[in-house]
């Protein structure tokens, strides 16, 4: 089965690391593209990013070889001499360029250092996104993507388009005939029935007295047009004044 | 002082620091230290485009750390190289960077209360990375700066509304595939060729003849679609709509003229500078396949930015469309597609910041930017109108504006190809341009009830009712930048052939095909 020139051979013994890397972009791809959980969704670009990473770290590995660290023997002016002073003497020489055949033992550490870069990069977005989900699940009472949707759409529906709020109020004696529009109109009030329980679930850390988490959260709140207008100017001038204090 | 070109990215990477310490200080100062600190930026990209036209090779190179090229090969430490392209680009970027932050005042401070700090030190980090992507001359290099822009680019976004973090969060999953893609794409080349810069790997893959080699072409498909994903072209526009649209006001000027554009500049540099134009053009089949899909991508970003109902989305989906006309210039591979395509990066980016310019006025005053507020606003505000139908006349591609040459070059390019079904798609889609304007003009010019009737008498009366017509023009600091971008349009317009001309200069180093033949 794995006899020399068979696929089984190429792609499990050769190539393994290719393998297992397509393997492991493939699975964050999927992952990214088809979950519904948007902390899924981050956990499949952790994935597809090492990903990455694996195939940048294999191709600098060589067979048998060691660190790129240089080694007091690949030194001339340090080959004879006793090994405490060593660090001196290659502070006082310089390195040496080196020989094809001394520099073989060597792994290429280029992929590596271009692969702390990478995590770093890696771990910024991560961080970023997971507070962008932290300000979606603030803002909407979900991470579940399909859930969310609904919740933006209904919202349009409302508002007519994010900012222009005066529009369905316009636009209902126009459009009259349009069944649609009205059948829209009554599943989006079923919807904003049922998304009572929900809602009145969520006051619980807004009713908290202001901590500056509690703040920060407050006043992303202040925008969401999903809310009816009473209740969000009341919440809405409070926290503005301890926040600005904070800051200071 | 001779190395200008680093002090491009110094002084918005210092201004960025200097705001985002000095947060706790004083808020004001921001403000001023966003416009110095492009001021200084502008200054030193003229400077460094000055050298790179006076210099015998065109070009002006700094390598960081002192890894000087007599002493180690190239690719031993990461360059910063300035052609004529790539200067050129810096100085649009940081143009258009310095009009933003003079606009700036008003829409921060009411949008991000008590943010200023960081919303600045964000935006000046943005700058620097974009003005990085168009100046580095290292592949890796290339990657982290695309991600320092999109990084600061997601934090801007979700600085505005909760859709906007919505809107966010598909554009993080959808950037970071597209960049990823791309570091994969260099880790091909890297395997390949052994150096990361990109003159480097060009004089690798000529010097081996490395054309029919598969890890090549894999490299330069994960490249070409990472940057396709980056620059939203239209089967992967999906993030950029709402992403624009939901942002806050300073955002959206800043990201929808820049960001899009320097991706095409990078797909550019790509195809020339690191693959070479023999490899790109002549050993794959994108050129086949390539300006189908322009057709495709601009035939649908227009359907459906006549749809639009708001002028941001609106615009938004005329963004998706200008990518299309930039990414068909360069895949109909000739002379003057490429011209036109290079041309066009530049004058679209100063027409789209002329219009975001406007848009965010009209949002300011108004609170909406839907197409029903705008009844009568050209009694209203003037200058705000005409500065901003400037920009629309240059995206229809009316003479006296910089779109009517870069679309001309465009056209120029499908003809001399004989590729029939780029132009037809450039002509349709400019139609499709006229109506959405025009459309715009009569809503704002005339009282036009829902259904598209006008409500006025003629002979002067407009059926607006005396309300509506009082004169209320924006704030100064919002005004003048919108006028200062619609008169750089109608400049850079009748200047055409002055920047042409350094276009062609930084051409004729490639063999490109100029459809002449003189047998």
């Amino acid at each position: 089965m794995f006899e020399e020139g068979s696929i089984f051979n190429q792609l499990l013994v050769e190539r393994l690391n290719y393998f297992i890397y397509v393997v492991l972009l493939l699975i964050g791809l999927w992952a990214m593209i088809a979950k519904n959980n948007l902390i899924k969704k981050l956990i499949g670009m952790s994935v597809f990013q090492t990903a990455i990473i694996l195939f940048y770290v294999s191709i600098g590995v060589k067979d048998g070889a060691t660190i790129p660290i240089y080694l007091p023997e690949h030194d001339p002016h340090a080959s004879h001499l006793p090994l405490e002073s060593n660090a001196s003497e290659v502070g006082a020489h310089g390195p040496q360029v080196l020989e094809a055949s001394l520099v073989s033992s060597y792994t290429n550490p280029l992929p590596h250092v271009l692969m702390l870069t990478a995590i770093v990069v890696g771990v910024a977005t991560l961080g970023l996104a997971l507070s962008v989900c932290l300000r979606i699940y603030r803002g909407y009472g979900t991470v579940e993507e399909d859930e969310l949707l609904e919740k933006l759409e209904q919202m349009d529906g409302q508002t007519g388009g994010g900012r222009g709020r005066r529009r369905p109020r316009k636009r209902s004696p126009r459009r009259n005939t349009q069944e649609s529009n009205q059948s829209r109109k009554v599943t989006s009030a079923e919807k904003s029935g049922s998304q009572k329980p929900n809602s009145s679930r969520r006051p619980n850390p807004k009713n908290a007295k202001p901590k500056p988490s509690g703040e920060s959260l407050n006043k992303s709140e202040t925008k969401d047009e999903n809310r009816p207008k009473p209740v969000r100017k009341r919440r809405k001038s409070p926290p503005r004044k301890p926040r600005e204090d904070s800051s200071q | 002082m001779t190395d200008h070109i680093i002090w491009i990215l110094l002084f918005p990477l210092f201004g960025a620091v200097l705001c985002a310490l000095s947060g706790g200080l004083s808020k004001k100062i921001c403000y001023p230290v966003s416009i110095f600190s492009m001021l200084g930026s502008v200054w030193a990209s003229v400077c460094t485009l000055i050298q790179a036209i006076e210099s015998p090779v065109h070009e002006v190179s700094y390598i960081l750390g002192g890894w000087s090229l007599d002493l180690y090969p190239r690719g031993v430490g990461i360059e910063f190289r300035a052609d004529l392209l790539g200067a050129l680009i810096a100085l649009v970027v940081t143009g258009v960077g310095l009009i933003v932050s003079l606009y700036s005042k008003v829409p921060v401070q009411r949008e991000t209360p008590g943010k200023e700090p960081m919303y600045y030190a964000l935006f000046l980090l943005q700058i620097t990375g974009l003005a990085g992507i168009a100046l580095t001359g290292d592949a890796f290099n290339l990657y982290v700066l695309i991600e320092v822009a999109a990084l600061t680019g997601y934090g801007l976004i979700a600085l505005g509304t909760n859709r906007a973090a919505a809107a966010t969060f598909n554009y993080i999953i959808l950037g970071t595939i597209g960049a990823s893609l791309y570091l994969l794409g260099v880790g091909y080349l890297y395997l390949k060729t052994g150096t990361l810069n990109m003159v480097g790997i060009r004089e690798v893959i000529e010097s081996q003849a490395l054309y029919d080699s598969p890890s090549m072409q894999v490299a330069f498909v994960l490249v070409l679609l990472g940057i396709l994903i980056k620059m939203a072209f239209f089967p992967f526009h999906a993030w950029l709509p709402n992403a624009y649209c939901h942002a806050p006001t300073t955002t959206s000027c800043l990201l929808a003229p820049l960001v899009t554009k320097v991706m095409i500049y990078v797909m550019i540099r790509m195809v020339l500078t690191v693959f070479g134009v023999e490899f790109s053009f002549e050993s794959t089949w994108w050129t086949e396949v390539l300006p189908w899909l322009v057709v495709v991508a601009i035939v649908c970003a227009a359907v459906m930015a006549l749809a639009q109902r708001d002028i941001k989305k609106m615009l938004a989906y005329l963004i998706v469309a200008e990518v299309g006309y930039m990414v068909g210039g360069v895949w109909i591979y000739n002379y003057y597609g490429l011209i036109g395509s290079i041309f066009h990066v530049i004058s679209d980016a100063c027409m789209t910041l002329c219009l975001f310019l406007g848009a965010g006025i009209i949002l300011e005053k108004c609170k909406t930017t839907h197409f029903d507020g705008l009844r009568g606003l050209f009694a209203k505000m003037p200058l705000t109108m005409i500065g901003f139908f400037v920009g629309g006349f240059s995206i229809i591609g009316l003479p006296p504006t910089c779109g009517f040459f870069s679309k001309w070059y465009l056209i120029t390019g499908g003809m001399v190809s004989e590729r029939w079904e780029y132009m037809i798609t450039l002509m349709f889609s400019t139609m499709v341009m006229v109506v959405l304007f025009f459309r715009l003009i009569e809503r704002i010019h005339l009282a036009v009830d829902e259904s598209g009737k006008n409500l006025g008498k003629g002979h002067g009366d407009l059926g607006l009712n005396a309300d509506q017509t009082r004169f209320d023009e924006a704030p100064l600091s919002m005004l003048i930048p919108l006028l200062l971008a619609a008169s750089i349009v109608i400049i850079v317009g009748i200047y055409n052939q002055e920047v042409v001309n350094q276009i062609e200069v930084f051409l004729r180093a490639y063999d490109l095909p100029t459809g002449v033949n003189y047998q």
